[in-house]
């Protein structure tokens, strides 16, 4: 790393952007007509990028402060416990897939998304009680699938084109 | 060629495999919950897409669903020993009524013309999970 600052600076700028794509889902999300929690996942964008070209660590770090803020900023404690669980499980699944090197960016994007999908449910079925939720996740994997090729798709072309000059 | 937008072959192969194998989970998964779903407890019912009732299974009734401007077009909802049919309805065609009478989750029966949909729920609801982040 050459030099602290300089990182620092970046991943303010990826936390920023994340919470931007946070906000744009947001938006255009009552333009799709959908079952409720279905999300694009756009904020996975950055966290992939982070994670091929920086490594576990700041992938990890701007993922959870991106929880943290967006929930603060546009939900609430449910929220919030919602999104740590859907993060914590997505984030675990992708850096396990990054280290093995099985997949590309597209594969490791698209399991993340659909352990997003795991993780939340799971959770609401403990908070819920209830089972009645597994009719959800069949619907949630195939949404998830389809959302992870597409934000894998950018994600894996910013790992491509972002020119290796900017050193961060 | 080897690479293609930064994706190796291998790892192609490997993202189509896991694909595939989450779908045919997906599918096991909704084979497994349709073939063992479990009688539900409540009948809600929608006239053009408008919720106009919510009854309890476990309650016998019978519940004329008059709809249309004047309210003469009628579906006389049945409920008992846990079941609910349509008896008799003003449509023409009766589909409705001659659907056998539903109990289990998810199970409904519609009336096409008079846009009702009668279906099986348990009243337990989830609140949708996480529309923020």
């Amino acid at each position: 790393m050459k030099n602290r600052s300089q990182t620092v600076a970046f991943l303010g700028l990826c936390t920023a952007l994340a919470l931007i794509l946070a906000y744009v889902e947001l938006l255009i999300q009552p333009l799709i007509p959908s079952i409720p929690g279905i999300k694009m996942g756009l904020p996975n964008i950055i966290i992939i990028f982070l994670l091929y070209r920086r490594g576990a660590a700041s992938a990890a770090g701007v993922s959870l402060l991106r929880v943290l803020l967006v929930s603060m900023l546009f939900g609430n404690a449910m929220a919030l416990i919602y999104s740590l669980a859907g993060g914590a499980l997505s984030l675990l699944v992708m850096l396990l897939l990054r280290r093995l090197n099985w997949l590309s960016p597209v594969g490791v994007s698209v399991a993340g998304g659909v352990a997003h999908n795991v993780g939340q449910i799971l959770t609401a079925m403990l908070l819920l009680e209830t089972a009645e939720l597994g009719y959800y996740l069949v619907v949630l994997t195939v949404t998830g699938i389809i959302a992870g090729v597409l934000v894998g798709l950018c994600g894996s072309l910013l790992v491509k084109h972002v020119p290796s000059k900017l050193r961060f | 060629m080897k690479e293609r937008n930064g994706i190796s072959k291998v790892h192609l192969r490997n993202d189509v495999v896991m694909i595939i194998l989450l779908l045919v989970l997906a599918g096991a998964g909704a084979l497994y919950l349709f073939a063992f779903r479990g009688s539900g407890d409540t009948v809600n019912v929608t006239v053009d897409g408008e919720l106009y009732g919510v009854y309890a299974l476990s309650e016998p009734r019978v519940e004329e669903i008059r709809t249309g401007e004047d309210g003469s077009r009628l579906n006389r909802l049945v409920i008992r020993d846990g079941k609910a049919y349509v008896e008799s309805a003003s449509c023409p065609d009766g589909i409705c009524a001659a659907h056998r009478p539903v109990f289990r989750r998810g199970e409904s029966i519609v009336c096409l013309p008079h846009r009702v949909v009668i279906t099986v729920v348990t009243e337990q609801r989830a609140d949708s999970p996480d529309i923020v982040a």
